[in-house]
């Protein structure tokens, strides 16, 4: 490690490395969100300039007006069943899937790469290639087999489009959890493996009792990561269900959007979004300490 | 043993088509006529026509967005290497107690989702005239990745040992020769972990370009987003578009995909 003497050596050597990027870092992100933090306390108005200082401190009345939102408590709601759908089946189905692609397995690199591809693509192309499956395609399955549940498009029905979005969300963020749970099933050493067929485990009792344990930091990652990405999902939201219909659909991400910009309540937007930091964080905090425990045990 | 690895093979084949159906769904389709469409979407075109997409190119503006897309991704997946790996090489090699602040913070900030700051972040760059060029763009994307990057070069620089800093400065190299011709050249690996997240992330962007870009600097998501919103029912067109949104990306993983795959694996360890 260095260390420095003189003032002047250590702000040549602060300036040289480190300024650009926390400058950019401070003015992009840490700037905005404390000032929206603050604005939440007043009643900024959305178009005033945030400098003009030009609006007044009004305590919790943002948050009030937020809470008692019926709307925002649908979105919240449902971001919650959306988000417990999304992380369960998207881990188990990548689980299952790295376990298949690292097995004996011919031509196992061509299907991981296939797995992936979902990936690749952003969320508003992946939405829309869904919108086209779920109206048109659906509707011409149920021309041919007569099944009721296809006779219209999932999109024009509440419960529907919501499953059309998790199964959306699913099948695009299991590839890359794939490669987590790979990059940890290749890390076991083999002797441990051959060491438990040799103790006459089943398949079965060598998946529940020594691969599974030893994957503790790979589902950590793959948790963590399924559960950030399905509490700010918004590309697929907005090009799939686009809320609807009538606003039944919308995750919160999306309502904030919409509060925003298209209904400009910027006052309680603002609350909404920093209930939103809260919850995300504090979910972040509860899932690090508890695997922590777990990895100790 | 054999019947099993066969019903293997058959499970992995099964969730290989379910994965890539939307895609060939979309491919097909993007060849018809709407007529056609309406009557059997599963089946194969009449006639590969290319009506839709020659159509499909020039209602997107795809020439203009396709080239704005690349410009910024490149620019920003380069300053992105740069300032971060300097970054982390002064927050792990210097030592101060506010460089683990500084590291803590930046962690931290990785949870806080984008619309928690949305609002304050166009009303601040919108009254300073910031949200029009595809310059600041890339500046925007300095400050909202250097968190997860400087994170990734941090873990790696820490695994250098230090004597090769040290024989360096015997020989008289300052810190940031060091920086250059010592560490860099030995971030390559996880450079390119880096390089491949970036590059997904902002190519596919569509939130923040869609707040800081105007109409004619427009890129590949923005302009497919407005373009699918036009020509929802005339199918066979909207598909076409689609698939040149697609296709930049889908050319690059066929030739890169073994480096992709092991590039984003190394990251997930991490």
């Amino acid at each position: 490690m260095y260390t420095e003497k003189g003032l002047l050596d250590k702000l040549k050597s602060f300036a040289t490395f480190s300024f650009i990027p926390l400058f950019a870092f401070v003015t992009v992100l840490l700037i905005p969100f404390l000032v929206g933090f603050l604005l939440t306390f007043t009643d900024w108005n959305g178009i005033a300039a945030i400098s003009s200082l030009d609006y007044n401190w009004v305590g919790l009345k943002n948050y009030s007006v937020a809470f008692a939102d019926k709307d925002f408590w649908t979105a919240l709601l449902l971001t919650f069943k959306y988000v417990i759908l999304v992380v369960v089946f998207t881990n188990i189905i990548a689980f299952a899937i790295a376990l298949l692609v690292t097995s004996k397995l011919s031509g196992r690199n061509f299907f991981r790469s296939i797995f992936f591809v979902p990936n690749l693509i952003g969320g508003v192309v992946l939405g829309f290639i869904w919108v086209f499956i779920f109206s048109r395609f659906v509707e011409y399955i149920g021309d041919i087999t007569n099944l009721a549940a296809f006779q219209h498009s999932w999109l024009v029905d509440p419960d529907k489009a919501f499953i059309a979005l998790v199964i959306v969300s699913v099948w695009q963020l299991s590839g890359y959890m794939m490669l987590i749970y790979i990059a940890g099933l290749v890390g076991i050493p083999n002797d441990i493996i051959e060491a438990s067929s040799i103790d006459g485990a089943s398949p079965w009792q060598r998946l529940r009792h020594i691969v599974m344990p030893l994957m503790i930091p790979a589902f950590t990652i793959s948790l963590f990561l399924t559960l950030r990405n399905s509490f700010m999902a918004f590309d697929v939201n907005l090009a799939l269900t686009g809320g609807g219909p009538f606003r039944s659909t919308e995750l919160v991400t999306l309502h904030i959007y919409n509060e925003a910009f298209r209904f400009q309540n910027y006052g309680d937007g603002q609350a909404k979004a920093v209930i939103l930091f809260v919850i995300v964080a504090t979910i972040a905090i509860i899932q690090v300490l508890a695997t922590n425990r777990l990895e100790r045990t | 043993m054999k019947i099993k690895l066969n019903f293997k093979f058959l499970l992995a084949v099964i969730f290989a088509i379910v994965y890539i159906f939307p895609f060939s769904l979309v491919l097909i389709n993007s060849f018809k006529e709407r007529v056609e469409i309406i009557a059997n979407p599963l089946k194969l075109p009449a006639e590969f026509s290319l009506t839709n997409y020659i159509t499909a190119y020039e209602r997107m503006d795809y020439a203009s967005a396709f080239f704005n897309s690349l410009i910024i991704t490149v620019t920003a997946v380069i300053v992105l290497i740069i300032f971060p790996s300097m970054l982390a090489y002064y927050l792990v090699r210097f030592n101060y107690r506010r460089n683990q602040i500084i590291f803590i913070i930046l962690i931290a900030s990785m949870i806080i989702p984008f619309q928690a700051l949305m609002i304050p972040f166009v009303s601040i760059y919108g009254k300073l005239d910031m949200l029009n060029s595809r310059l600041y763009l890339v500046y925007f994307y300095l400050g909202f990745g250097v968190a997860l990057s400087t994170f990734m070069y941090h873990g790696f620089i820490k695994s250098i040992p230090m004597a090769l800093d040290e024989s360096a400065t015997i020989e008289g190299a300052n810190k940031f020769q060091i920086y250059r011709h010592i560490i860099l050249p030995m971030l390559k690996p996880i450079t390119a972990t880096i390089v491949i997240l970036n590059s997904l992330w902002i190519w596919n962007d569509f939130l923040l370009p869609s707040l800081a870009l105007f109409q004619k600097s427009r890129t590949l998501p923005l302009s497919t987003f407005s373009f699918f919103g036009r020509f929802t029912t005339d199918f066979g067109l909207a598909m076409a578009g689609l698939v040149l949104s697609m296709l930049p990306i889908i050319i690059l993983y066929l030739a890169l995909q073994r480096q992709i795959i092991s590039g984003i694996s190394e990251g997930a360890v991490k």
